[in-house]
């Protein structure tokens, strides 16, 4: 039987897959589900973004003016609260006279920390230029020498005190991570099981049972007639409880390196410690960067507690400021936007460090 | 022209020295362990002696008899028959049921709303993929103790009085809090819980016989289908036996306060809204980051199968994406709970708040603290041990 052949048709022609409306077409209104859904969404970002203008902007009262700020409460923010109470939220109670000192000294802080966060810093300079950046720091705070009146320590207040609680937390806490790590790796038990013991203690309690443990406890534990400072309660109870976690991360570090690392070097006729040192640590460190970077940032978040046990960060500094002020308080929200900010600035900035380090560290890791 | 010659054998070891030296490894060892312990004891029993010491000074009384005396303080908020005269062992115990109810509502609602975000990451619609990505980056980055304050404020501050509530049916939202309707509890409705808790056994015993029957022949069963009715069946008829209650307790706008039906006070609220708002960014992220784990190829291989997007998602992918989940989900559940003793700032009765005021009373931190740490640890412990197991059926199957 003859069939006669008969072409099919040809498909239409695609179409467009670049430009801007094949663009719309892919990504807001692919189906008639995801049309509803992309205008919905879109009608609920533009009245909250015109919502917030409106208040944050057009009719907002920007300078200190009591009066201005009553007439728009409601439908405006009154920014004044900051020009009049800024400086007493990001200084806390540190003497007015003396606020260049705080200043100076956590600039220097920060800019030590963001050097010791580029890589090409990272050398046997970097613990010298800590030392050397504390002493000043200290110096600056304290005072008491060079002319400068001392300040006491439980006048230190605001953004410096919770970079301060972050930064001296995580320098003190690093050290004892990596010896609470190995412990918790070490094959003899007993040193394990005080390790696995104190990592998972503080691991299962919330921080503020920490900070009231350092603030009600620790001044019981100390022999009699010793007096610690406040703050130097709460930098021990946060080192203690930041270096719980940093330990689990730093034992991650130590799980993902090949045991062929470690037999190479004792093979080498290395000692334990030299084999830490110059093997394992360099490596196990370098993975968990990132890591670090998190527990970091959470910490710097986690200083906002210390509230509770009456130091005056910034969040204390906040509620120093406007709790006792009955004029100004009705706009605290103002206020902890202006401290959200702030924050969110500073762990924004952070977490996007850690992923650049990350790509870093994955880059070097492909041959 | 070498002469070869064999080097001697080397000669036999001698006896392993046993006894306890520092030029052996072992032996060290053991020196090691020994003076970690004598030096974590030395310096426990010097803690000791120096709080005892402190104590007598300063005239603190110590012991836990001050749990069986008065409370003497009202407390806000109780699940439980409570009187001010109630003991202070009564008042922790209220302490801890108030932070389980948060915790428990905290992780579901986060959980909930955690996968939302997370999956709406890798949505095909741009602007919900953006929108998912603001949310967890601003929550992310901000304290939970300064969210917290701000949801406190906004919950006391911003909402409306009572009697001009923001109403939606029976529901209302007011200074006063959230009030909702309440079934007044009767007969039927623990009968109805009765046939849930039934229809959750049921459910068991026939998923593992359907999946055994699945073992053998391949053939599937309509598991959900089944279970869900059966279940519902089940409530259905406690309900009906027990006179099939239908009474409500509605809230109302009362003279000083929205009177009756179930209510969850400002604090309870803004401790929620922000434990769940804050978390829910952490578990958005563990949820993006196991689903980006499973390999583009797993899917292309279920679409190959013929499995449809459904399907391929509930059997392919989110078995493995859970191995990874799972780990992470459990320590964020963890950091919920703890988070919840930040309520002590905002004044929700939770267990720290308790042992805050107990401390202020008697005196006695030591015991207040180291109640507060033992219930942390001993639900810490619980909830570790409840999703490693769940882990352990979600691990990879080895021979």
């Amino acid at each position: 039987m003859n069939t006669v052949f008969k072409s099919i048709d040809a498909r239409p022609m695609p179409g467009r897959s670049s430009g801007p409306l094949a663009w719309l077409r892919a990504n807001l209104f692919s189906t008639i589900g995801n049309s509803l859904l992309s205008v919905f969404l879109l009608a609920l970002v533009v009245w909250a973004f015109v919502a917030s203008m409106d208040w944050a902007l057009l009719n907002a009262v920007f300078n200190a003016n009591l009066q201005a700020c009553n007439d728009v409460r409601g439908a405006g923010a009154c920014w004044g609260v900051i020009s009049e109470k800024g400086r007493l939220i990001v200084m806390g109670r540190y003497p007015e006279t003396e606020h260049w000192r705080p200043v100076i000294a956590t600039a220097l802080m920060l800019g030590v920390v963001v050097l010791s966060c580029m890589p090409r810093f990272w050398n046997k300079a970097l613990p010298a230029i800590w030392i050397v950046m504390l002493a000043i720091y200290f110096v600056l705070m304290k005072g008491g020498f060079f002319g400068l009146t001392a300040v006491d320590t439980d006048q230190w207040g605001g953004f410096p005190l919770t970079v301060m609680l972050t930064v001296i937390s995580m320098t003190l806490a690093f050290p004892l991570a990596i010896f609470v790590a190995l412990g918790r790796r070490s094959n003899m038990p007993a040193i394990r099981t005080l390790c696995t013991l104190y990592v998972e203690l503080i691991r299962g309690v919330p921080l503020i049972t920490v900070l009231f443990m350092a603030s009600f406890m620790l001044p019981l534990f100390m022999p009699e007639g010793v007096k610690i400072d406040v703050l130097l309660r709460v930098v021990v109870g946060i080192t203690l409880f930041s270096a719980a976690y940093m330990a689990e991360v730093v034992r991650g570090g130590l799980q993902a390196l090949p045991k062929g690392q470690t037999e190479a070097a004792a093979t080498l006729g290395l000692s334990y410690w030299q084999v830490q040192r110059m093997i394992v640590l360099p490596q196990a460190l370098a993975t968990v960067v990132p890591s670090i970077m998190n527990t970091f940032i959470g910490l710097f978040k986690d200083t906002s507690l210390v509230t509770i046990v009456s130091l005056y960060e910034l969040t204390g500094a906040l509620g120093l400021a406007l709790n006792s002020d009955a004029d100004w308080r009705p706009f605290k929200i103002e206020a902890y936007l202006f401290i959200t900010f702030i924050y969110f600035a500073f762990c924004f900035a952070m977490s996007r460090y850690s992923l650049w380090i990350e790509d870093r560290t994955a880059v070097s890791k492909v041959r | 022209m070498s002469h070869f010659s064999m080097i001697e054998a080397r000669p036999l070891p001698g006896k392993k020295n046993r006894s306890i030296s520092w030029r052996s490894r072992e032996g060290r060892s053991v020196i090691y362990q020994i003076v970690a312990i004598l030096s974590a004891l030395a310096l426990v029993a010097l803690l000791v002696r120096n709080t005892l010491i402190n104590m007598r000074l300063r005239g603190i009384q110590s012991g836990y008899d001050f749990l069986l005396q008065p409370f003497g303080f009202d407390i806000s908020e109780t699940m439980i028959e409570y009187a001010s005269n109630s003991t202070y062992l009564m008042a922790f115990f209220i302490g801890m049921l108030n932070t389980l109810k948060v915790a428990v509502i905290g992780i579901v609602l986060a959980t909930l709303l955690g996968v939302l975000v997370g999956v709406g990451r890798f949505s095909t619609n741009f602007l919900v993929r953006k929108v998912c990505y603001a949310y967890v980056e601003f929550f992310r980055n901000v304290p939970v103790y300064l969210q917290l304050l701000i949801w406190y404020l906004v919950f006391t501050e911003a909402l409306p009085d009572f009697d001009k509530a923001w109403q939606l049916g029976h529901f209302y939202l007011s200074k006063n809090g959230v009030s909702f309707p309440w079934p007044v509890w009767q007969l039927g409705q623990t009968l109805a819980l009765c046939g849930l808790v039934l229809g959750c056994v049921f459910t068991v015993i026939y998923r593992r016989q359907a999946k055994a029957h699945f073992d053998q022949t391949g053939q599937t069963r309509p598991v959900w289908g089944v279970s869900t009715g059966v279940t519902v069946a089940l409530m259905l008829l406690g309900w009906l036996a027990g006179g099939a209650p239908a009474e409500w307790n509605l809230p109302k706008i009362g003279d000083f306060q929205i009177e009756d039906g179930g209510v969850f006070s400002p604090e309870f609220m803004a401790l929620l809204c922000g434990l769940v708002f804050y978390t829910a960014s952490f578990i958005a992220e563990v949820v993006r980051s196991g689903i980006a784990s499973v390999s583009l190829g797993q899917h292309e291989a279920a679409a190959s199968l013929g499995l449809n997007k459904g399907q391929s998602m509930r059997l392919v992918v989110l078995p493995q994406a859970l191995r990874v989940i799972i780990p992470p989900l459990t320590s964020q559940y963890l950091n919920l709970t703890k988070n919840s003793s930040l309520a002590v700032a905002i004044g929700y009765p939770e267990l720290v708040s308790i042992a805050n005021t107990t401390l202020n009373q008697t005196g006695r931190a030591i015991e207040a603290l180291s109640i507060v740490m033992l219930v942390y640890l001993t639900l810490s412990l619980i909830t570790s041990a409840l999703m490693n197991w769940f882990n352990a059926s979600a691990a990879i199957q080895e021979r």
